[in-house]
């Protein structure tokens, strides 16, 4: 039996179609990425499979309970961080995971161990009012009250976003261990370079799923020949390159652009004389391997 | 384009910024150079709001020395308003406001005359490729365009100097992109970009880049100059190598 199984689930609001035939599986202790930008539909899915929202059409099992019908069932087994901070800024650390633990008909000292890693580093903070966390700290009080209750499923949205490099490195290991424990977890981002953390990720752009794979799958879809190409004014380059006969795409990749031809007969030495003739000065050409970034925009401009 | 021997459009010297005890800013010194992109990086908590909001003349330094664009940050703080453009991740536009509506509402308040005010809207709808979004509210816009509305406002009146703060938070790779190029296009035509983000491949976009660690600047340089100093591939690892040992 798959963890969540969804099928032709749409969902339309009064001036925007939000989810249009959506359909995936997720198998238990998988961890599920969804992938995609502000507005893609993330948060109306999730918000539908935590049974905070109503499908307009299709259908929505999580452990094999209806998303509508078995509603309440369902919210004892799941826990669910939303993207936006909502645990109670006028109570303390220690009292909002006791409250949370007591709403769930537990208590924190039953399931301390799921969260002894994640709670350990704010727990010296236990007496401080949720409201003046930084940012880092309400995530893990957020990740640790989601926890509590120990869930078969866990639906995280937009966790990482708006938080540092480091830290966002720290809260995919904890991820990790999460998920070594048994857990489901599926999880929302906008930063495509935690594609590659997920066993199965979905790229979701304006309501639709544009693939859904293994990250290694989808880099091995990339249709096209991939070339970075380098020169000492990257401004420029960018703009000359899109000028260049027989170019598919230009994307600015840090110091260099990640450029692709539908044709394969096109070579190294001929971007590289190119630029020359523009000018160039510092050019760099060389293969390269596609990303999920890459991916991403391809079926985005496709 | 980072110059050398460009003038510094901003000259920090010395800044500290407390909070009670608190170190926020702990003796910054830098300069940026005119038409170069700034990259102010740091970990979350690491002091970058404390310094941005003292450069744009929001707030008082408890003590150092600060010329922005030229003027004094203690006695000329309403000169260095009028010479900056600024851009928050929390879009600064009007959403019940039509997008003409704010742009002649920013453009009125940085005292463009209303014909100028006219042609400057008119031409940027046709670069925005948004001619038919003129009379739509902000609100029923797509949220990339709203972010390239944002810049241009911020730069409507001409400024020397244009703060972002994470400007492209959530918006796709392609619109992501699409907006370096209007930083990219902005910094050619001389205005100088000083820019945190959270993504590190956008690190490497600036033509130098600070890492701020706990309140201080723990390095300073060119992104190719940072990773080769660091053994690092990507700016990614370098921020990683110098930001880890905090943690919050």
């Amino acid at each position: 039996m798959s963890a969540i199984q969804v099928e032709h689930i749409s969902k339309n609001f009064a001036h925007a179609k939000a989810l249009d035939d959506i359909s995936f599986n997720v198998s238990k202790g998988e961890l599920f990425g969804f992938i995609g930008p502000d507005g893609a539909g993330k948060t109306t899915l999730f918000r539908i499979l935590t049974t905070l929202l109503l499908p307009d059409t299709g259908k929505a099992l999580v452990n094999g309970l209806d998303v509508v019908k078995d509603y309440r069932k369902i919210r004892q087994d799941i826990g669910y961080m939303p993207g936006k901070f909502s645990l109670y800024s006028d109570l303390s650390v220690e009292e909002n995971l006791n409250f949370y633990a007591t709403v769930f008909g537990t208590t924190v000292s039953e399931n301390y161990d799921l969260i002894r890693d994640i709670y350990a580093q704010i727990e010296p903070f236990k007496k401080r009012k949720a409201g003046k966390l930084s940012g880092g700290m309400k995530q893990k009080l957020a990740l640790s009250c989601a926890l509590i209750h120990k869930p078969s499923v866990l639906i995280l949205d937009e966790p990482t976003t708006g938080v540092d490099a480091v830290s966002r490195l720290e809260f995919w290991d904890m991820l990790k261990r999460l998920k070594n424990s048994g857990i489901t977890i599926l999880v929302a981002t906008p930063y495509m370079d935690e594609a590659g953390l997920c066993d199965q990720v979905a790229l979701i752009q304006d309501g639709k799923l544009m693939t859904i794979s293994s990250p290694s799958e989808v880099i091995k879809t990339y249709p096209w020949k991939l070339y970075s190409v380098k020169s000492d004014d990257i401004f420029r380059m960018l703009n000359d390159l899109r000028m260049f006969p027989g170019i598919h795409s230009v994307f600015a990749f840090g110091q260099a652009a990640h450029i692709s031809f539908k044709n394969e007969g096109i070579e190294e030495n001929a971007i590289h004389r190119y630029l020359e003739n523009k000018g160039h000065t510092g050019i760099l050409v060389s293969p390269a391997v596609a990303n999920i970034e890459d991916c991403f925009m391809e079926l985005m401009i496709k | 384009m980072y110059k050398p021997e460009a003038e510094n459009i901003i000259i920090v010297k010395d800044l500290v910024k407390k909070f009670g005890s608190f170190v926020a800013n702990d003796h910054l010194s830098f300069e940026v150079k005119k038409g170069e992109i700034f990259g102010f990086l740091g970990a979350n908590g690491a002091g970058k709001t404390t310094a941005i909001k003292i450069l744009c003349g929001l707030s008082y330094p408890t003590s150092g020395h600060l010329m922005v664009g030229g003027f004094d940050i203690y006695r000329e703080r309403e000169k260095i308003k009028r010479n900056i453009g600024y851009m928050s991740q929390k879009f600064s536009l009007y959403d019940d406001l039509t997008v003409f509506e704010n742009i002649r509402f920013y453009a009125g308040i940085y005292g463009l005359r209303r014909n100028v005010i006219e042609e400057r809207s008119r031409d940027l709808m046709e670069k925005l490729d948004m001619k038919d979004a003129r009379d739509k509210l902000i609100r029923d816009i797509p949220l990339g365009w709203k972010q390239k509305m944002a810049f241009s406002v911020a730069i409507i009146h001409n400024p020397k100097i244009v703060f972002l703060d994470e400007p492209t938070g959530g918006v796709d790779p392609v619109t992501r992109r699409q907006f370096w190029d209007m930083i990219f296009e902005a910094s050619h035509e001389g205005i100088t970009v000083f820019v945190t983000t959270h993504y590190m491949d956008e690190a490497e976009y600036c033509d130098r880049v600070s890492i701020m660690v706990d309140g201080k600047i723990a390095a300073l340089d060119t992104p190719e100059k940072l990773k080769k100093d660091y053994g690092a591939g990507s700016m990614n690892e370098v921020f990683l190598k110098l930001a880890r040992v905090k943690v919050n």
